[in-house]
């Protein structure tokens, strides 16, 4: 038993002589930190990248830390002044004007990330992130909206395709709303619920194709309370009230009722691909957001962005822009649409045959290229606004132009109190 | 070390009594004490958590006096508090005393009230939120409408959610207090009730001169309890509403739930710390008055 224990220490000690010699050897390698919030696919994919990455630059390691999205704001907050930390930090999009007031992020150089090929290459949502001439972030992927239908209750309604514009939205949702013996509804022809993607929905696509603007250039003033904003509204309410094919809350959530095989249809974004896969006897396909009755179509964008933090210097910074540049490129983005599910945020990746075709993918895709992105001062507390508005239209009967004006003056205050900071 | 080998048996009682002491103290003063402090300070500052802190006086509580939002949620806070323990000290006395009187299966009756206090709120909330759905999943619109009765609308309402809300979080803690007021029951000497019974007292004379005052201790202690615990209310309603929290139209928000929101939805710390205040003062001041109540007896 000695004797085994002095191998073994023996063992240990030329072991470790071994490895300082090794590492005086080779050149120092650069270490950078990169943080992301956890979601099993996104590790995975990032793994990937990371492991591509070490190969085309044997003198760079990346080690990747990952917080539960609860905890993910607090810790990055806490841990970049004091010098720890992220060097490459992934935020939501509607994050960034915190991050650069805070001083927790660097602009990219212009001359390695020339913002005028940006502008040129991605989707052109993603200019949300420029500022004062330079871009401070940039996603891999994006998300934007589309409409899931229930292939098999389209077949049993005799529906052949899905709705293109919204008057065949109701018109088809009709034919799949089922009710019960006394009036109670059973199935819905489409699921509503500004808690769930509805709001953005409203925001950047109804508003718009009924005539209207949500907001100003800058989204900081609200410019839904108008004719365009009280029709869309009334669109939107009139599908529980009016035609009947909707209720809002059933089934608890709207994509609940759908993977029940209980809704005919269902606006969702891009991220819902992955779990519905995952439903066992739920047929479904995808098709582009229904357009106006006169054709206009929109889509809203949503995203995470990687950036590179104020922490990152000197070696550490020149690694950290190569990473960047790294996991902003083509490849990354097919590996992120491949692992992850999320689309491409540029059209050379996004636009290729096999992606825009894609049955699944495909119409997310093409709905890129008109798609908007929201600029949010407070993303919970804009949605609440819509929340209540419609909630103020159903359970207290109030008038859809009244409800609306007050929502426009709610959120407005968000938006002055955000600003005037 | 000399200066201990001096003391007396007693002193040195003392200085190892201080020590033990030492650790819930300093765990006391760094865990609860010191975080107090520093929210009563971020109160009176303004923080996103990214930036700087910056003074800006008496700025939060003047905007929470001004928001109306603050005023629903305050009366949100006692509905909950006043319908919540009335409602679970009568119901809890009523089972506790009516079970004291039962042989029968005695341990698996205590067992089946005690078991929702075991049972994890996030877990119940949930049943329950099922429960409440609307038709064709909720259980108790399939049972209303298997009968032709119409459908309730038990948590999509800005009047029937509260009540909904409130509920399982009453019947939560009904097992606990059972317990404790059957305790507070078997506690109270016989001698009363055979001297009582000799003279030949109704049952309703012995229940109200007899064992009510007898228990009001008991009742006390519940009564403060169950107060702290209905004024902190969250989980129930945060599980129960989470697509719409506190909702629909802020109809079951309660003050811990505001907070929650201001804090980690808007990254408002000033502003939550002064809802936090605020919450602290209520507390100790509910508190305060029912431990008076105690001390008078």
């Amino acid at each position: 038993m000695m004797k085994n224990l002095k191998g073994l220490a023996l063992a240990g000690l030329t072991a470790s002589s071994a490895l300082f010699a090794t590492s005086a050897l080779a050149a120092e390698p650069v270490e950078i930190e990169y943080w992301q919030y956890f979601f099993d696919a996104r590790v995975t994919a990032m793994e990937q990248l990371i492991e591509g990455f070490e190969a085309e630059n044997p003198d760079i390691t990346v080690k990747m830390t990952h917080f539960p999205y609860a905890d993910y704001r607090t810790k990055v907050a806490a841990a970049i002044p004091a010098g720890e930390g992220p060097d490459v930090v992934q935020l939501f999009y509607g994050w960034l004007n915190d991050y650069i007031a805070a001083g927790l992020i660097q602009p990219l150089p212009v001359d390695t990330f020339a913002p005028s090929d940006i502008d040129r290459d991605f989707f052109p949502m993603v200019q949300a992130m420029k500022k004062d001439g330079a871009y401070y972030a940039l996603p891999t992927a994006v998300r934007s909206l589309a409409l899931f239908y229930n292939q098999r209750l389209f077949d049993e309604a005799g529906i052949e395709a899905p709705p293109a514009n919204l008057d065949e939205l109701v018109e088809i949702a009709q034919k799949l709303t089922k009710r019960d013996g006394a009036g109670n509804i059973t199935q819905v022809g489409i699921t509503t619920g500004m808690t769930a993607q509805d709001h953005h929905w409203f925001r950047e696509v109804l508003v718009r194709q009924f005539g209207g603007t949500p907001y100003d250039e800058d989204y900081k003033v609200v410019g839904y309370n108008s004719e365009a904003g009280a029709a869309a509204l009334k669109f939107y309410t009139d599908l529980e009230k009016e035609y009947g094919v909707t209720a809002s809350g059933f089934m608890d959530e709207p994509q609940a009722a759908f993977k029940a095989g209980r809704a005919g249809m269902h606006i969702d974004g891009s991220f819902r691909i992955g779990s519905l896969n995952a439903i066992r006897g739920l047929k479904w396909g995808v098709a582009e957001l229904p357009t106006a009755v006169d054709g206009t179509k929109s889509n809203y964008s949503s995203y995470w962005v990687n950036a590179v933090t104020s922490k990152a210097e000197g070696e550490k910074y020149e690694a950290a822009l190569k990473f960047m540049s790294y996991i902003t490129s083509d490849d990354a983005m097919q590996i992120w649409l491949d692992v992850v599910g999320e689309l491409p945020a540029k059209p050379s990746v996004g636009m290729t045959e096999a992606n825009a075709n894609d049955p699944v993918f495909g119409p997310f895709i093409k709905g890129l290229a008109y798609a908007r992105t929201t600029i949010f001062a407070n993303e919970s507390s804009q949605r609440q606004v819509l929340v209540d508005m419609v909630a103020r239209t159903d359970l207290e009967g109030q008038s859809v132009a009244e409800s609306l004006a007050i929502a426009a003056e709610a959120e407005q205050k968000i938006l002055d109190t955000y600003y005037s900071k | 070390m000399a200066l201990y080998r001096n003391l007396s048996i007693r002193q040195k009682q003392i200085v190892w009594a201080w020590t033990f002491l030492a650790v819930p103290v300093v765990f006391y003063v760094v865990i609860r004490f010191y975080p107090t402090g520093t929210a009563i300070m971020i109160s009176f500052q303004e923080w996103n958590l990214l930036g700087a802190r910056t003074w800006t006086g008496f700025d939060n509580y003047i905007k929470l006096w001004n928001d109306p939002v603050f005023w629903k949620v305050f009366r949100n806070t006692f509905a909950y508090l006043l319908i919540g323990t009335p409602l679970s000290l009568v119901l809890s006395f009523l089972i506790a005393y009516h079970l004291d009187q039962v042989r029968f299966m005695h341990g698996f009756m205590r067992m089946l009230y005690f078991l929702p206090f075991m049972t994890s709120a996030v877990a119940m909330a949930w049943v329950w939120r099922w429960f409440y759905q609307a038709v064709p999943i909720g259980l108790f619109n399939n049972i209303l409408a298997g009968f032709g009765i119409a459908q309730i609308e038990f948590l999509n309402s800005t009047t029937n959610a509260l009540p909904a809300v409130l509920a399982p979080a009453v019947w939560a803690g009904l097992g606990f207090q059972v317990i404790i007021f059957m305790a507070g029951i078997r506690a109270i000497p016989t001698s009363y009730y055979e001297a009582a019974r000799i003279d030949g007292v109704g049952w309703w004379t012995i229940l109200t001169q007899i064992t009510l005052p007898l228990l009001r201790p008991t009742i006390v202690f519940i009564v403060v309890f169950s107060s702290i615990g209905f004024l902190r209310i969250f989980d129930h309603v945060f599980n129960m509403t989470t697509n719409n929290p506190g909702g629909p139209l802020n109809a079951t928000k309660p003050m811990v739930l505001m907070i929650y929101d201001t804090a980690f939805n808007s990254f408002d710390m000033g502003y939550a710390a002064a809802q936090t205040v605020v919450l602290f003062t209520i507390l100790l001041c509910v508190s305060l008055i029912q431990l008076r109540l105690l001390r008078s007896t």
